[in-house]
């Protein structure tokens, strides 16, 4: 038994976490966060070239050929820097391709995804917060596609676009290509700026189709719902710092006001639900690679509780900083604004809970 | 990292169960001797009784208990891995079959005594508490100090080959059932306050040594005023070395087992409480299918995994050598505020009928969640109350300014 990172997990880190301090600051996650298309490809290169963007893809596609753990260990670092991009939309990509097990489809992507030359991203939800793969409106007949899908990741630089929907067989994968006919896509104005959605409509859209029954498209949701909270986990531990950093520094009546019992307990508080939530997030990347039979239901748990707690040391250390906390100005606010999107994105923390509940048979 | 419960694990698991069927009837379960407040307390029946103590050498004989003790104390000396040791719980709970004792003999005097003990102190001691057949209390705090145990003032003083303990304790839980007491006590009045402190143990039958019961909120009286009169306790009780018995009773808190039985004893508690809401109703249907439930349920038992994995992700630092740091300084406080939460939960699945007292046999399980709910909020205060924790979590976790203190 081994519940710890190995040496190659622990570099994979600090390499990203290295890059990611001298490229991706906040000033350059400002300046990528306001340009048009919230995509900076220099910096996606980069992390193509550290191997971030073919960590889960199989070495026979050009990958790393690791697990859904070292996705979510990246995740943790892009998270910690608010890095924007599509990094999740082609993680979840990525699964759905592998999860589909279809050869020339796969062939086609998974090495110009592992490479940073190929944007793919993953259609799913639909209107109405709608997420189950069984009950999507989008429809499949006779080599085309024909719905909408409001908030999809990045879709506007995306070169090909995976489409959960469904045909007279029910569930299953499609895949649209980037000028398709009938294919419509929309730029939204995003809470958090540092992930883009776009509006997707899909008027007889020319599609492949990559999978059959709803695996492909689970095995992917489950993925973002780790990812997710990875990412949410790194942002809520670079809150606390930045937080614990300025309360050493910031004198009011005298000293700093972190030597405040007030201030400590809030910060111990926080540190207390936060530290061993990481063995959650871990647990559940672990089970999604490994213990396939608790792999759904620990996905569902991790993300409702890690996005929750995210979301409370935002709104904590946010107050923690007090008028300046509250600014444009200050970063801590880029955060706030992540910790939304890993909450809504995928089913907010409740929906999850409700499915943890019926997945336990209670 | 690998978690996956092998095949190996698998056929570990069915050596248990056939074990358990073996030596450990329906019959034997049946007799669990029922004290609804230990129930409440600890989730299942604390039995130290022959029948129990039979079947609990059998279960060390065959490593199934007490795995992080040596063989030659009394333990089944088996390698670091919670997986077994998970299942054998598991396995152990469904059976109804006794576990390893609980208190704070074996959880904190067991691994001090096996750090910093005598040769013949282990091999008085240690045998005979994992079995339950020497109790421990815990002689630590006093009137006059509380957080700040420190501070504390019963004093020990030597004369020949004894020392002479005079003073109070108090806050002692089990004292009035104990054979034993660890105790720290002051030696050398002349140091600074955490140099002047031995670690002793005190035979309660000494004469000079007097428990008065105090009555808890839950109504029983389970904790004590202990006094002591010029009580003569052997040298050869002294842990450690004369003024080190801060450092020999701070070490206890290393021991990572003790973490991990704290979840443990959560796991009880929380399956405990699905059960309940498995079988009452409220409104016309079992409590479980109400929403709001079912929600605060899966809140509850993220924390209890995030614990439980955090136990592994301990055990493995441990193993490897790593400080764990924030890490293990979070577990108490973590773990205290989930079982307050959990019980709480319990009160509210329980709709009205939480207005029942323990004891009244129309209360749904004789009203013992209501007992465990004020015992929640005593394992709150109990060994550093909260805010002592976030003290700590705060100045030595991250790293935040030490508050006044003389």
């Amino acid at each position: 038994m081994d519940f710890g990172l190995s040496e190659e997990q622990v570099l994979l880190k600090d390499t990203i976490r290295r890059y990611l301090e001298t490229e991706c600051p906040p000033p350059r996650v400002r300046t990528i966060m306001e340009a048009p298309s919230g995509h900076d490809p220099e910096l996606w290169l980069g992390l193509a070239g550290l191997g971030v963007l073919g960590l889960h893809v199989p070495v026979e596609h050009g990958g790393s050929g690791l697990e859904l753990l070292d996705a979510a260990l990246a995740a943790e670092e892009l998270g910690w820097a608010c890095t924007p991009g599509p990094f999740l939309a082609c993680a979840l990509a990525t699964v759905a391709l592998v999860a589909a097990g279809n050869h020339e489809v796969g062939t086609r992507w998974l090495p110009a995804i592992a490479q940073g030359d190929a944007i793919v991203t993953f259609a799913l939800g639909e209107e109405g917060d709608e997420w189950d793969a069984g009950r999507l409106a989008t429809r499949a007949r006779g080599g085309t596609l024909t719905g909408r899908k409001p908030l999809v990741p990045y879709a506007e630089i995306a070169d090909a676009i995976l489409v959960a929907a469904q045909d007279d067989d029910g569930p299953g994968l499609w895949l649209v290509e980037r000028g398709a006919p009938g294919l419509e896509v929309t730029a939204q104005r995003t809470t958090d700026m540092t992930r883009r959605v776009a509006a997707v409509a899909l008027t007889g859209a020319p599609a492949t189709r990559v999978a059959t029954g709803r695996t492909a498209t689970d095995r992917a949701r489950d993925a973002g719902l780790v990812l997710l909270a990875a990412d949410a986990y790194g942002g809520a531990r670079r809150c606390l710092e930045m937080t614990v950093r300025y309360v050493l520094t910031r004198e009011q009546f005298g000293q700093p006001i972190g030597a405040f019992q007030g201030v400590k307990h809030q910060l111990a508080d926080l540190a207390t639900e936060l530290d061993p939530a990481l063995s959650l997030w871990w647990y559940a990347a672990h089970a999604f690679d490994r213990i396939r039979d608790r792999s759904e239901r620990h996905a569902a748990i991790a993300k409702a509780h890690l996005t929750d707690l995210f979301d409370r040391v935002a709104r904590v250390t946010t107050e923690l900083h007090g008028g300046i906390g509250f600014t444009w100005e200050y970063d801590l606010h880029l955060w706030f604004r992540r910790s939304i999107f890993d909450r809504a994105f995928l089913g907010e923390a409740g929906y999850h809970r409700a499915r943890a509940a019926e997945l336990a048979g209670w | 990292m690998n978690l996956s419960y092998s095949a190996e694990y698998e056929q570990f698991r069915a050596e248990v169960r056939r074990f358990l069927a073996e030596h450990w009837t329906p019959e034997d379960a049946a007799a669990t001797v029922s004290d609804p407040s230990s129930v409440a307390t600890l989730g299942g029946a604390v039995r130290t009784d022959s029948r129990a103590t039979t079947f609990r050498l059998k279960a060390i004989e065959r490593a199934y208990l007490y795995r992080h003790v040596p063989r030659r104390y009394g333990g089944s000396e088996q390698p670091l891995d919670p997986l077994k040791a998970a299942i054998i719980g598991e396995e152990f709970r469904q059976a109804k079959a006794p576990g390893e004792v609980v208190g704070q003999g074996p959880s904190m005097l067991v691994p001090t005594l096996l750090e910093h003990g005598t040769e013949a102190q282990k091999e008085r001691f240690v045998r005979d508490t994992l079995l339950g057949k020497i109790r421990w209390c815990q002689g630590y705090s006093e009137p006059g100090a509380g957080s700040d145990l420190a501070s504390l003032k019963t004093r020990a003083v030597l004369e020949g080959d004894h020392w002479v303990v005079s003073g109070q304790k108090i806050w002692t839980s089990n004292a009035q059932d104990s054979d034993w007491m660890f105790a720290l006590v002051r030696t050398e009045p002349d140091k600074p306050k955490h140099d002047g402190i031995s670690y002793l143990l005190i035979d309660m039958q000494t004469p000079g040594l007097d428990v008065r019961p105090l009555r808890q909120m839950t109504g029983d009286a389970d904790f004590n005023e202990v006094f002591f009169d010029n009580v003569r306790v052997p040298a050869e009780n002294l842990v450690g070395r004369r003024g080190q018995g801060w450092v020999v009773s701070r070490s206890t808190l290393k021991h990572e087992r003790a973490l991990i039985g704290g979840s443990h004893l959560t796991r009880r508690a929380f399956d405990g409480l699905v059960m309940l809401a498995q079988a009452l109703d409220l409104r016309g249907q079992p409590a479980i299918k109400d929403p709001t439930i079912r929600s605060r349920l899966v809140e509850l038992e993220a924390r209890l995994l995030a614990n439980e994995y955090q136990g592994y992700r301990l055990l493995t630092m441990s193993a490897r050598g790593d400080e764990p740091g924030l890490a293990g300084m979070v577990m108490k406080l973590s773990s205290t505020t989930l079982g307050y939460d959990i019980a709480k939960l319990a009160m509210d699945v329980m709709g009205d009928r939480a207005l029942l007292a323990p004891g009244e046999p129309s209360a749904p399980a004789m009203g013992m969640f209501g007992t465990a709910y004020m015992w929640s909020l005593g394992v709150l205060i109990a060994g550093g109350a909260a805010n002592i924790q976030r003290n700590i979590i705060a100045e030595r976790g991250l790293g935040l300014p030490r508050d006044a203190r003389k």
